[in-house]
């Protein structure tokens, strides 16, 4: 894959290659974060130094059906030692797809210093970088965050009905057969499931792990991404864009891509998604 | 979940999982996933046919079985993304608890079991391919018993 600065994304400082992250192992002002679909990836060996943040146990909230609160996220940062002005760098596996779901949630509470590491555990994995089981330690911090801000990058029902009524943006990042209704949910799962299958009228459909190579998990340039986004689906980067999926973590892959790497203006994750939608009385649904 | 009349090793490695907490329970996972071995030469050489692939498991799962009894069968499998750790520790935990037993037993085994395993936060995803594995064993134990009553 190319040098991630010659690939035309809008905003490339907010990815940094394998070969920066090994060069940066012992910085004191880097934390490195694996967050992962699998629970025993990070146990099994990470990146020397890393710390795991975990999504049902760090980010969401245990009672409600909702993301941590401000005291929550505090008490995450001081156990992973970082203050507001550590830099923060998310992988993991499944093309980042978790990493950027833990770098969306850490927008919520503005910690602008992150980044993603292109091509994830994959990349670094396939070039045979060291793995380590030791799970490191971090003097505790106090880091004083703001109070969590839903309103720029998160959308709720309301504002996605809202946004519907007015002709807004939709993307469908889920397989093609959850956006036709064809495949509702395994019955095992009963927390993601979803009475009624389609997807929200107006959505373009399409799925998220599009927008990386499958060879070694980077993303695709941004000519690529726009072939995909703008000529074929015909999304606008000046238009609100709501992206969604079952659950919301898929969709804050492509909201990372939508928005930092094309540069859409105006991005927003609804992590109700299908699991909400689906089940909510008297909304508009298509197949 | 009953366990009653599933094989008793997987009775008895549910029973011991039940003890430990989350940490202790991936730190065990690990271990059968290191124990992981892939389907031999014998049975099955790359590429291996689509008709043993797990549908839906995001981490390549191949399953074959061969009769090893009258009643009874081991099971081979084959992880092929290297990512695919959970599918690796399942993969070995139902080669040295299920392999060799009534296929009855395997028969009863319920999807629960996954749950049982790998707790219940498992993403859904990760959820569907295990379940994936299991009853792809579950088919080779169906089909087997189904040539019995024949």
């Amino acid at each position: 894959m190319t040098d991630i600065a010659s690939r035309g994304y809008a905003n490339p400082d907010v990815l940094v290659s394998t070969e920066w992250v090994a060069a940066h192992l012992q910085d004191p002002s880097i934390r490195i974060v694996e967050s992962n679909e699998d629970q025993l990836l990070y146990p099994a060996g990470h990146i020397p130094g890393a710390v795991q943040v975990d999504w049902a146990a760090d980010l969401n909230d245990q009672l409600r059906r909702d993301y941590l609160q401000r005291e929550g996220f505090e008490a995450l940062m001081s156990r992973i030692g970082a203050t507001p002005e550590t830099l923060v760098v998310f992988y993991g596996d499944r093309n980042n797809w978790w990493a950027t779901y833990a770098f969306w949630v850490f927008q919520l509470f503005g910690h602008g210093a992150a980044r993603v590491m292109d091509g994830g555990r994959q990349k670094w994995e396939q070039e045979g970088r060291p793995l380590v089981r030791e799970v490191p330690s971090y003097d505790a911090t106090g880091y004083a965050a703001p109070e969590r801000n839903d309103t720029a990058i998160r959308a709720f029902r309301d504002d996605v009905m809202a946004h519907l009524e007015a002709g807004g943006q939709l993307v469908d990042v889920r397989s093609p057969q959850e956006y036709s209704g064809e495949r509702l949910h395994m019955p095992d799962f009963p927390n993601e499931g979803a009475l009624r299958g389609g997807h929200i009228p107006g959505a373009k459909s399409i799925p998220w792990a599009r927008a990386a190579n499958p060879e070694d998990g980077t993303f695709r340039a941004a000519d690529e991404l726009q072939a995909i986004y703008l000529d074929e689906q015909g999304l606008a980067p000046a238009g609100e864009t709501i992206a969604y999926c079952r659950i919301g973590e898929r969709s804050s892959h492509t909201w990372f891509v939508l928005t930092h790497l094309l540069g859409f203006e105006n991005v927003r994750n609804y992590d109700g998604s299908w699991t909400e939608w689906g089940n909510l009385v008297n909304v508009p649904i298509e197949k | 979940m009953s366990a009653a009349g599933i094989p008793r090793a997987l009775a008895d490695l549910l029973d011991e999982l039940s003890f430990l907490d989350r940490a202790e329970r991936v730190d065990y996972l690990i271990e059968y996933a290191d124990q992981f071995e892939n389907v031999p030469a014998r049975i099955a050489t790359r590429p291996y046919s689509e008709e043993h692939r797990v549908k839906r498991c995001e981490s390549q799962a191949y399953v074959w079985a061969e009769g090893t009894g009258a009643d009874a069968q081991r099971y081979y499998f084959a992880v092929e993304n290297p990512q695919g750790i959970s599918a690796r520790s399942f993969c070995a935990i139902l080669d040295q608890t299920v392999s060799g037993a009534p296929l009855a037993q395997v028969l009863r085994i319920p999807g629960d079991a996954v749950f049982d395993i790998y707790g219940r936060e498992l993403s859904m995803g990760k959820g569907e391919g295990l379940l994936g594995i299991l009853t792809a064993v579950q088919g080779f134990a169906r089909e087997a018993a189904t040539r019995q009553t024949r």
